[in-house]
């Protein structure tokens, strides 16, 4: 008996991904297994303990600093002495390009940024993902064994934390990064965040000034929220390091406002799976229009003050 | 001379995608291609490195139409370039792909190679890992700055919560970003000139490709492309000042318990 197993360097996205596991290796008949990597691991390792059947842990001070080629290599040792049948992996950007390393080591396909995934009569693993700039949904098949896949933040409930799992200390080897670190530098924290924001508000080319992103920042902070930008806001005028689109960051807030904001399709399928979506534009004819639950048609620097207003009077 | 390699790929212009609406079916055949955006900032890369005296080659997986793409690696000032083309080479994913640039790259045996972070058509940005793999070098993905210093490079790269300056030793493969430069438009000479230069055509025989592992590497299937369904209200909301459209879109919101 193998199993459906799920990695990611964030806690919370491995249980996200823990949730559909469980479902996939029920079907299968399978067992439910997490791996924590790292360097003092052992809390990661008892809090996924609680949704997976087993947890494989290689704890080792060269994995500190996460290095994609180190990873794959334990990742790599590890899925070869168990045989899973699915690898899901957390799809931030370190998650991704270990996917892919760790998929070529095993001469087997992945599937990245999967938006549905699940098992065929065939015990094989099917998924939809955004392709062609989000016009359009490709569905694919894993032909190979174990099938990788890649699933971004908060695509799936986190799993209920009902198991007890064991947990297994594996001894492989390790190896030193053949890249080496030489500064670190954070961000800013609201960019950070964007992904598990409950209300986003975003920036578009209608904002004129980078003054004016503090209008933003006023409804945000009304709604609990936070603020990003379109590509050429951060990209073309430099006021932001990071986006909100296909490109950039996805977002799956329960509100997102865009201000601004025209639409283009790479930036629409970084905000489809928003619960709600309000666009404010000027323009009648504004593409974001199309994908929105209500649209405002108006100079967004007279409705958002008196939107900041009505919040601050009537809700949030 | 050191050597730089860089991959490109002629995708689907997305902008200029149609998609039937009755159907939902995307209309891929017939439809405009270019070189993939991060690929033009590889290129621009690549030449830069040539100006400061290292050999610059572009190389591409696809079809005829594809030596468009390395035309225009040409016209930024490449020097040479090399199309992989077999009819065994068709409906490769990634795997497959990165099989046939590793194979590329053991003969043209190349200092640093570079790729864009993923092609603006699929998206997946698995080919620049998949491809340091499959040789066995370091890959460092997301790029906004790239420095070679002596023989090692220095990168600045960007996660999401921050950006990491490394440095590893060649041979190395790195996948940019379009942060890292603005690529240049070629002079109409330019282009001129690269119409005239010859393009290496490598198959099956010239690479050295094994056609059973090639088989091998075919990962995953793609069983159907699909127009996703948009299912939004969209509610115009009116009112003859800010403040009453204002207040409309909170009662609206309110009712949908999305606020507080």
């Amino acid at each position: 008996m193998t199993g459906v197993w799920v990695y990611s360097e964030r806690e919370e996205l491995a249980l996200e991904l823990l949730g559909k596991a469980s479902e996939l290796a029920g079907k299968l008949g399978v067992e439910v297994a997490a791996v924590a990597l790292g360097s003092g691991v052992e809390a990661v390792a008892q809090g996924l303990s609680k949704a997976a059947d087993r947890v494989y842990v290689v704890d080792a001070p060269q994995l500190g600093w996460f290095e994609a080629g180190v990873y794959a290599h334990v990742l790599s040792q590890l899925a070869r002495r168990y045989e899973p049948d699915i690898i899901l992996i957390g799809s931030t950007k370190r998650g991704k390009e270990v996917a892919a390393r760790l998929a070529t080591r095993l001469r087997v396909g992945c599937i990245p940024d999967c938006l549905r995934v699940d098992v065929d009569g065939e015990g094989r693993l099917v998924a939809d993902r955004l392709v062609y700039g989000g016009r359009a949904v490709s569905t694919q098949v894993c032909q190979s064994k174990p099938a990788v896949a890649t699933i971004p933040p908060r695509t799936f409930e986190r799993a209920e934390e009902t198991r007890a799992g064991e947990i297994v200390k594996v001894d492989v080897e390790v190896g030193e990064p053949a890249v080496s670190l030489v500064e670190t530098r954070m961000k800013e924290a609201p960019e950070v965040n964007i992904e598990e924001a409950d209300v986003v508000v975003c920036g578009g080319r209608g904002i004129e000034k980078k003054e004016d992103l503090r209008m933003l920042e006023e409804l945000a902070e009304a709604l609990g929220g936070v603020v990003g930008v379109t590509r050429p806001l951060a990209e073309d005028r430099g006021w932001f390091t990071e986006w909100v689109g296909l490109s950039g960051r996805k977002v799956k807030p329960t509100l997102y406002i865009g201000v601004g904001v025209s639409g283009a399709i790479q930036h629409v399928a970084g905000i489809r799976d928003s619960k709600v979506i309000v666009a404010v534009n000027k323009d009648p004819e504004a593409p974001i229009f199309q994908v929105a639950d209500y649209i405002v048609v108006g100079d967004l620097y007279e409705i958002i003050p008196a939107l900041i207003e009505a919040v601050k009077k009537g809700g949030g | 001379m050191p050597r730089v390699m860089v991959c490109v790929k002629y995708a689907i212009n997305v902008d200029e995608l149609k998609v039937d609406r009755e159907s939902g079916r995307v209309i891929t055949t017939g439809a405009s291609r270019k070189t993939s955006d991060f690929d033009r900032n590889a290129v621009e890369e690549a030449v830069k490195l040539k100006e400061q005296g290292w050999e610059a080659v572009a190389v591409t997986v696809g079809d005829e139409q594809s030596k468009m793409a390395l035309r225009e690696a040409l016209a930024m000032g490449v020097d040479s370039v090399y199309l992989l083309t077999d009819e065994r080479f068709k409906e490769l994913d990634t795997l497959g792909t990165s099989y046939l640039l590793a194979k590329a790259a053991e003969k043209l045996k190349p200092d640093l190679i570079l790729c864009g972070e993923a092609s603006i058509d699929s998206f997946s940005g698995q080919v620049g890992p998949r491809l340091a793999e499959w040789l066995g070098i370091p890959h460092i993905a997301y790029a906004r700055s790239l420095r070679v210093d002596g023989d090692s490079v220095v990168v600045e790269r960007g996660l999401e919560d921050r950006v990491e300056v490394v440095r590893a030793r060649m041979p190395v493969l790195v996948s940019v970003t379009r942060e890292i430069n603005q690529p240049r438009t070629p002079s109409l000479m330019a282009i001129m000139k690269a119409s005239r230069k010859e393009i290496a055509v490598w198959g099956v025989e010239e690479l050295g490709v094994e056609v059973g592992e090639l088989e091998r590497l075919r990962g995953v299937e793609v069983v159907g492309v699909q127009a996703p369904r948009v299912e939004r209200k969209a509610i115009t909301i009116e009112g003859e000042t800010a403040r009453e459209i204002a207040e409309q879109l909170v009662k609206a919101l309110l009712k949908e318990g999305v606020l507080g």
